[in-house]
């Protein structure tokens, strides 16, 4: 680290939630044009330690230094000024502006009661545009709204180096590249070493291990809230990394024992899914499903996962291939956006599990309650009752819940996307172990997940999705979470 | 990238629609009216005096619109302007203080909604229903529940239908501001940018609760003005007045191309859409028509209008 000036350390950060330590002492040092790229699991503290770098969150212990004096943000504001500057996952443009409005939003340079100098935006816009995408590439006159993702992406980094102003030293990537294309994903990289060289350091959130064997010269993994390993990712194996991401020692994951189902005769075809195309992802996937068995299909974030599910059940368009279903009683899709599509937070149990294109035109609301407490007893799920409200519950609970009303509507595919983000231990494996209870009752799941153990440890056969294409699936006992991860990053 | 068609398309001004729409409908009536009445220039002051009221608060709720915000309280703020400046004057102010006065307590009124929405994240269409009814109730209260009489003092020249009323004059001069303010301005950069992704504006450093405070006050401000040119029209203070008011304005706003999802929205097309409201009543009144007709007609307008705006988006999008 001494070749190069040290532009930003960290040194013994540690931050709790509560009870919760996510970070227990993290050292972490960038250097002036460095891309440093931060690997780690979800949950593994990443998002933390960037949300302390940028100042949305202070630690607890430890301190941080940027060109070689004390940093203590107060908040986003004042790390901007320090000249740190973020590129959020999510795209956070104003659609209805125009490219130079984006980019000058919150620093439009002004005059006497707040007059625009509109030339002197469009400078400051094409200055910093310049460095990200070269000139003329992007017009400044397009709303931002009718950009290609790429593009957006683009002004996202010109706007946070035009917001960090000419002291921009530290720019933070958060998967940069997880909504894009292969060749735009290689472009937009060409242009981040671009960056670096100009003497910025680039601290790059990411999952995609190529990116970083390709793109960064140092990396540091951070696991559980410490750092598990650090070096030159070129000189490093790549399985060297996903171990030290993963930590766990893997051969034992699964015994021989607990073979899913192997036990149940895998029946008839229910699903039959042939080069299927969305609009954007996925680009290719094929597989069949049939009665009785867990496919599970691995990915990274971006990599099409939740839209390939969309695209099969119909709420995305097709745009190529085929979905054959002989599923009479139809598919489920289980939403991984719990709040936002899966349930009706402000709602009953009763309501929620009742809630249903078929039935009745008049609903009986004490054989609502009654179904709903059969259901809460069926699944076990922790409540004062039916009249609850799901927004009150645990999220484990409430993932049984979401699970109550495709076992009412006893669909024959269900498509279960994230069963467990964001739930507790004990009651992920419940969840897990219901699914593996319903293949063998007969129903055909396909279980995307991002926590790889899960679907080691749960489905029969595994596919991976990759840049939206899906590859062949595979019997589950060929796998292991570093194969998986392997093939999923490269 | 995007094409040269689809940036010309996305950047085909969003008052074209109501402009060309607004000349249709005045030339049907001007070739149906009988005796050429509709032809005639005393016809074009007399609609100016009719929209400067509406078009006053088209330009406040044109701003609340953009933000993705909805102003419900118009119609009665506008009565309770008309009954505090009755009451100053009755009471002996000058012309001057009345109006001063009346337009801040107009502008408090806004404020007060902004804190609400702004700074307690509560929802303006719930807000602004409840300071309708409470606005409402303080006009008729204040006004002892009759209409206030009182000497005008020359407040009542200050809308007519001539070329030399100021109150017409008033209304572009403000019609100008508000499209200066947005079109030139950094904080009307910042009003768009909280309609259209208030979560980035936030981002950015705006502080998005003092945007919204500043927006409704100045709305409320400009509802004030709305209120004195009404009185100037009625020369009385009346509790009872411009119940629904806020409807038209909506509508104004909305033909004029701000969808209520916000971000969108400008002066221009804003003060076409009131004028062609203006311009269906006085063409309906000319033709004898009964008054239903004319909801009916103004309902039809807003829905092709909604429509026609909906395809246009659908075609630059894909």
């Amino acid at each position: 680290m001494n070749e190069v000036a040290q532009v930003l350390a960290f040194d013994g950060i540690e931050k709790s939630f509560g009870p919760v330590a996510v970070l227990r002492g993290v050292e972490l040092a960038c250097g002036a044009g460095e891309v440093h790229a931060v690997l780690g699991e979800n949950g593994a503290g990443k998002s933390t330690l960037m949300r302390i770098l940028l100042g949305v969150e202070h630690a607890d212990r430890g301190t941080m230094t940027l060109a070689g004096r004390p940093y203590t943000p107060r908040g986003p504001a004042d790390a901007r000024r320090a000249g740190v500057v973020m590129v959020p996952q999510e795209r956070t443009l104003c659609p209805h502006l125009d490219v130079v409005e984006n980019i000058v939003l919150g620093i439009e340079p002004a005059g006497r009661l707040g007059v625009l100098r509109a030339r002197e935006a469009r400078a400051v816009a094409e200055r910093s545009l310049a460095l990200v995408a070269g000139p003329g590439r992007i017009p400044l006159d397009a709303r931002a709204g009718a950009m290609s993702v790429a593009d957006q992406q683009l002004v996202e980094i010109a706007r946070a180096l035009a917001q960090g102003g000419t002291n921009a030293r530290v720019l933070v990537l958060d998967e940069p590249t997880a909504s894009l294309g292969k060749s735009d994903a290689d472009r937009l990289f060409e242009r981040v070493k671009a960056l670096a060289e100009s003497g910025l350091a680039i601290l790059l959130v990411t999952h995609f291990l190529a990116d970083v064997r390709a793109h960064a010269a140092r990396y540091t993994v951070l696991r559980d809230g410490r750092v598990h390993g650090a070096g030159d990712p070129r000189e490093v194996a790549p399985e060297v990394i996903v171990h030290e991401m993963l930590g766990r020692e893997l051969a034992t994951v699964r015994g021989e024992a607990e073979a899913p189902s192997a036990a149940v005769a895998v029946g008839d075809t229910l699903l039959d899914v042939r080069a299927l195309g969305g609009e954007k992802k996925p680009r290719e996937a094929s597989f069949v499903l049939k009665r009785g068995e867990i496919l599970g299909i691995a990915g990274l974030v971006g990599s099409g996962r939740t839209e390939l599910l969309r695209a099969i059940v119909g709420l995305d368009e097709r745009t190529r291939g085929d979905v054959v279903a002989n599923a009479p009683r139809g598919i489920g899709l289980l939403s991984e956006d719990r709040g936002g599509e899966g349930l009706m937070l402000g709602r009953s149990i009763a309501d929620n599990v009742a809630l249903s294109p078929r039935g009745p035109f008049l609903v009986d609301p004490a054989a609502a309650r009654a179904d709903g407490a059969r259901w809460i007893g069926e699944l076990s799920v922790r409540t004062s009752g039916p009249e609850q409200r799901v927004g009150d519950l645990s999220g484990g609970n409430q993932q049984k819940v979401q699970i109550a009303r495709m076992l009412r509507e006893d669909f024959d595919v269900l498509l279960v996307d994230e069963p467990t983000r964001g739930i507790d231990v004990a009651s992920k494996a419940q969840v897990l172990e219901l699914l593996r209870a319903l293949a063998r009752k007969g129903k055909g799941i396909v279980l995307v997940s991002s926590q790889l153990d899960e679907l080691v440890s749960t489905c029969d056969r595994i596919a991976v999705l990759r840049h939206g294409e899906l590859g062949p699936a595979r019997p589950a006992r060929e796998w292991d979470e570093q194969g998986l991860l392997l093939e999923a990053a490269s | 990238m995007i094409s040269i068609a689809e940036l010309r398309a996305t950047r085909r001004p969003a008052w074209l629609g109501p402009f060309v729409a607004l000349l249709a409908v005045y030339t049907v009536f001007a070739i149906v009216t009988p005796e050429h009445s509709f032809l005639r220039p005393q016809i074009f002051l007399t609609m100016a005096r009719q929209s400067v009221v509406l078009g006053l608060c088209a330009l406040g709720m044109t701003l609340v619109i953009i933000t993705g915000g909805i102003d419900l309280s118009t119609g009665s703020l506008v009565a309770l302007t008309t009954v505090v400046l009755a009451r100053m004057l009755k009471g002996g102010s000058s012309p001057v203080v009345a109006v001063a006065c009346a337009v801040g307590v107009a502008t408090l009124v806004g404020a007060f909604v902004g804190v609400c929405v702004g700074r307690f994240r509560l929802m303006p269409f719930v807000v602004t229903l409840g300071t309708m009814a409470v606005l409402r109730g303080s006009a008729i209260g204040l006004a002892n529940e009759q209409k206030i009489d009182c000497d005008p003092r020359g407040l009542d020249h200050v809308l007519e239908a001539s070329l030399s009323s100021p109150g017409i004059w008033v209304a572009l001069g403000l019609a100008a501001v508000v499209a200066l303010v947005l079109g030139y301005t950094r904080f009307g950069r910042h009003v768009f940018a909280v309609g259209s992704n208030e979560a980035a504006a936030r981002l950015c450093g705006i502080d998005t609760g003092r945007v919204k405070i500043l927006v409704y006050a100045f709305s409320s401000l400009l509802v004030g003005v709305a209120g004195v040119m009404e009185f100037s029209t009625l020369t009385v203070g009346d509790p009872t007045d411009s119940v629904g008011l806020e409807l038209d304005v909506i509508a104004a706003v909305v033909i004029g191309g701000a969808p209520l999802a916000g971000g969108e929205g400008s002066v221009l097309g804003s003060v076409f859409g009131a004028l062609l409201i203006i311009v269906i009543r006085t063409g309906a009144v000319h033709m004898g028509m009964p008054s239903w007709v004319q909801y009916i007609v103004t309902g039809v307008i807003i829905f092709v209008a909604v429509a026609v705006d909906s395809a246009r988006r659908r075609r630059t999008r894909a």
